[in-house]
């Protein structure tokens, strides 16, 4: 089927079967492979994408769902403020190891900060406990969601 | 690239400097093996045998190669090798020829266009079998007239061994209290999110290109050559960054096969990736352990006897089966004086997935057992059990249970003091009085250590080679892989310093046989020690080659005011300058190139207490740790929360704290996991949790901020004094929460993970 829709800012048409893995559209299709596949199944979170702002796991939604849609990935944070200031505090506090859960979180942790840059550490461990990291432990993941919200609020206070 | 931040930021030692990583990760860009989509794109998959043990009759594909899109499926008379992979044991079948030992034994090879293809072409090979009698415990497998795996191995044991110091025996008699239990460990997953995966394909030369999610690239070459029957100088491995390894990609997993694709599409790139139930079916696992323990003490507390034998449960093939036990039994008695020790091995195949590396080889298993024996000690001697820790702990010039004298940095008791000073340990009296109602809450230590590197007979080496670039940047050769420890962004932070740069005159290239040297494997907390004493030395001979050549070009008599800055050599009372790219036009590409090896120290004075043993025995480095785990206890429902914990290490030097403390909270993490949720399911030979829904591990809920603080060593002969620090934090959490347990409800379990059923199943007793 033909489907339209927005990703990372940008229009796209294509045909596709609409049962084709948004996973496997973006990344073997479009070549974004900053999402990774870590389970299949909806467990682990590494897949996580924004439809309409909101998280979703691509390894579980099918083309003919995104019709329409807003596609955010990885790939897109660097075109927003916000995400600028995500993926540099994941730089800075250590919260990556082996990195490849580390797209997912930030896409998890991104809805959570652009609305409550203020949440609180425990509302932060919530709003990522869908997304699965073998590496850290998670405490500097913590870390840098903390010091991203910190800063996006003094951004928006600033306003 | 977000590089502006660290500009001119000179690298140096001891410095969190975020990972020269990080950014690439962040944003998505680090392009791991999985990432790689050639153009033309072939897909490989495996048959499964499903079956735990039986003899391949026949495979019939005709149905699956009718289909359009397959290009072609191989079984084992395609494979033109030994058809046997394995690390040490050459035992286990590409493709099975004859005998199917497990469930997840590949019975043919399917490369198809597309991944639909591939998977309806895997399900539509058919095979037939002959069941052969299968046996799924290590007691049955020891049992007479057990039917046999492999016919080399009588008894089905992989490896039998003894460690025996003193007379353990005797001298239990002349002990004031002695405890005695039972204990077991079970199979865990290692759970990396990047699954077992690689692309592959045949040059017009013939040689193999791979690029694979492997911590062994080197030695991949082996096993490949020797099993699908090429020269190994024909096969080129690329290991980029790794999603996660743990000790999983240690040894071929989908190379073999790969290989063996690759020879069999005229040119075009074949990808293969394991899918996560793949991973848990077909992928190595962490050994099932049974262990019983007898420990004897004078009433001091004064440790005096230990008579303990272990089993491990190895599977279908050995992998690193023996070595793995044989690293248990070598910190069977834990990182204390015991004069007398009788510590005795098994190692047993079975019917079961393959047991082989994992962070931790072997010791945490080993650590759960002994470390509540030590807690067991203590409260029948009525001790502190901080305190009869302390009397016991190793100090440099003793002997370790092993008999081995204890000559590099031996900081066990410094953990403990950190752990007694901490207001953790304090306070804890006080924690736990203001337990809220229907909770109790309990306090658990453990002590841990964890040998550095191969061991005897294994000459463990490392080749650096760091480049003067033509764009003017030192570039590291590294040639062990990243797992995500973080070794690599060590070596570029080794570099910077010694060589007075900042990061973006520094680029690291992950391990590749075509340019890097022979290195070793990612492994056994070898990989920054070994590799960085090797650069440490590569990197002062480019410094003063640079030097030299400058002061060529500068026309200077002598070197003594030639100094390295970010991008140039320097000449202070001149005030002039030869920029990096300058020299590197000035030389040619040899003079470019520094390479230097270290080869690990081993045991000068093996003692004579090992029989059985077949290689890697004795280490002499070791990392040390104190852990302390606060625990609260719903007593409705069994359910634990670790609320506090906190882990004190030994890890000699630290080359980048941010990055230590990661592979502190991380080990402690997994070892949380290990010790409260991780079970993989087998009945008959047949993984039960198959994915992420049956196998749970940890999410962030679930872990408390772990604390590490470390202990200042220093290793005189590790880079900048360290220690590898990768495996040490797995082994204490199960240990530190059984005790924490037994202190908070006076329950003790013995058989791992501590769930809250068994936990309130032990509380209703």
């Amino acid at each position: 089927m033909d489907i339209k829709f927005t990703l990372n800012g940008n229009s796209q048409s294509l045909s596709t079967e609409p049962d084709r893995r948004v996973i496997d559209l973006l990344r073997e299709d479009l070549g974004l492979t900053g999402i990774k596949e870590g389970c299949g199944t909806g467990e682990c979170g590494a897949c996580t994408v924004l439809m309409d702002g909101e998280t979703r796991l691509s390894c579980l939604t099918l083309a003919a769902q995104i019709d329409g849609r807003d596609i955010t990935t990885i790939e897109g944070l660097q075109d927003m403020e916000e995400g600028i200031i995500l993926q540099k505090a994941f730089e800075e506090q250590g919260a990556v190891q082996c990195g490849y859960c580390i797209p997912g979180m930030e896409m998890a942790a991104l809805p959570l900060l652009t609305l409550h840059p203020n949440a609180a550490r425990n509302d932060i461990k919530i709003a990522l406990s869908g997304n699965l990291c073998r590496c850290t432990g998670y405490v500097k993941i913590v870390d840098a969601v903390e010091q991203a919200g910190r800063e996006i609020a003094v951004k928006k206070e600033g306003l | 690239m977000n590089k502006d931040t660290h500009s001119h930021t000179r690298l140096e030692i001891g410095k969190s400097h975020p990972r020269g990583d990080a950014a690439d990760k962040a944003a998505g860009r680090e392009k791991y093996a999985a990432d790689h989509y050639p153009e033309n794109v072939l897909w490989a998959g495996a048959v499964r045998a499903g079956i735990a043990h039986g003899r391949l009759l026949a495979v019939d594909v005709s149905q699956a190669i009718a289909l359009p899109g397959v290009i072609t499926i191989l079984t084992a008379k395609d494979v033109k090798g030994s058809n046997r992979q394995g690390i040490i044991h050459k035992d286990m079948p590409v493709l099975v020829d004859d005998r199917i030992l497990y469930c997840g034994d590949p019975v043919a090879l399917v490369v198809a266009e597309t991944k639909d293809i591939l998977s309806r072409a895997i399900a539509l090979v058919r095979f037939s079998t002959e069941t052969l009698p299968a046996v799924f415990d290590p007691e049955s497998a020891m049992a007479e007239n057990a039917p046999l795996l492999h016919e080399a191995m009588p008894g089905n044991f992989l490896m039998q061994a003894e460690i025996r110091k003193g007379d353990a025996e005797s001298e239990f008699s002349a002990c004031d209290a002695v405890v005695e239990d039972e204990f077991s460990t079970p199979v865990q997953a290692h759970g990396f999110l990047e699954t077992e995966n690689g692309v592959a394909w045949q040059e017009l030369d013939g040689k193999i290109v791979m690029i694979v999610s492997t911590q062994a690239p080197f030695r991949d070459r082996l096993e490949i050559g020797h099993a699908v029957g090429l020269p190994f100088g024909n096969i080129r491995m690329i290991s980029p960054a790794l999603g996660g390894g743990f000790g999983g990609k240690d040894g071929a997993t989908v190379q073999c096969l790969l290989a063996l694709a690759a020879l069999h599409t005229e040119g075009r790139p074949v990808k293969m990736q394991w899918e996560r139930e793949e991973n848990m079916l077909a992928g190595y696992k962490r050994h099932a352990c049974r262990m019983r323990y007898k420990l004897g003490a004078k009433k001091d507390g004064t440790l005096h006897a230990i008579h303990c034998n272990l089993v491990y449960d190895t599977g279908a093939y050995a992998h690193l089966g023996g070595e793995v036990m044989e690293l248990g039994m070598e910190h069977a008695a834990g990182p204390y004086r015991v004069p007398h020790t009788l510590i005795e091995g098994k190692c047993v195949f079975t019917n079961n997935p393959v047991g082989g590396a994992m962070r931790a080889f072997g010791v945490c298993q080993a650590t759960f057992a002994f470390e509540s024996m030590m807690d067991m000690l203590a409260d029948r001697l009525g001790m502190d059990r901080l305190a009869i820790r302390q009397k016991n702990a190793l100090v440099e010039g003793d002997e370790n249970c092993a008999g081995v004298r204890m000559i590099t940095s031996t900081g066990i008791a410094g953990c403990l003091d950190i752990l007694g000073d901490h207001p953790l340990w304090r306070s804890a009296n006080n924690w736990k009085q203001e337990c809220p109602p229907g909770r109790k809450r309990g306090i658990g230590l453990a002590s841990v250590f964890n040998a550095a590197g191969y061991g005897g007979k294994v000459r463990d080496s490392a080749i650096a080679k760091v480049e003067l670039s033509l764009d003017g940047r030192i570039i590291v050769h590294s040639a062990v892989t990243d797992m995500g420890q973080g070794n690599s962004c060590a070596f570029s932070q080794i570099a910077g310093h010694m060589l007075g740069q900042s990061p973006e005159f520094i680029e690291l290239r992950q391990p590749d046989t075509a340019t890097a040297y022979p290195s070793g494997s990612s492994s056994a907390g070898r990989t920054t020690y070994t590799f960085g004493n090797a650069l440490i030395k590569a990197c002062e001979d480019m410094k003063a080659r640079l030097i030299n050549r400058a002061g060529l070009l500068l026309f200077i008599d002598n070197d003594r005011d030639l100094a390295l800055e970010p991008g140039k050599v320097t000449h202070g009372p001149s005030k002039r300058d030869v920029s990096f790219t300058q020299l590197a036009s000035f030389m040619p590409h040899e003079d470019r190139v520094c390479i230097s090896q270290f080869v690990a120290p081993v045991c000068e004075d093996i003692p004579d207490t090992a029989k059985g043993f077949f290689i890697a025995f004795p280490h002499i480095i070791f990392a040390y740790g104190a852990h302390l785990a606060r625990i609260e206890l719903d007593t409705a429902t069994g359910v634990i929360t670790v609320c506090d914990y906190l882990a004190a290490t030994d890890g000699g030097g630290i080359i980048n704290p941010s990055m230590f403390d990661q592979q502190i909270q991380g080990g402690v993490a997994q070892g949380l996991g290990y010790a409260m949720m991780e079970d993989f399911q087998i009945r008959e030979g047949k993984p039960l949790t198959k994915d992420f829904t049956g196998y749970l591990i940890p999410g962030s809920l679930d872990l408390p901020d772990t604390i590490s603080i470390p202990f200042l060593g220093h290793e005189s002969t590790g880079p900048f004094g360290l220690k590898g620090v990768g495996e040490v934090a797995m082994n204490g959490p199960l240990p530190a929460v059984a005790n924490a347990v037994h202190d908070a409800c006076g329950v003790r379990i013995f058989h791992g993970p501590i769930t809250a059923e068994k936990v309130l199943a032990a509380m209703n007793l």
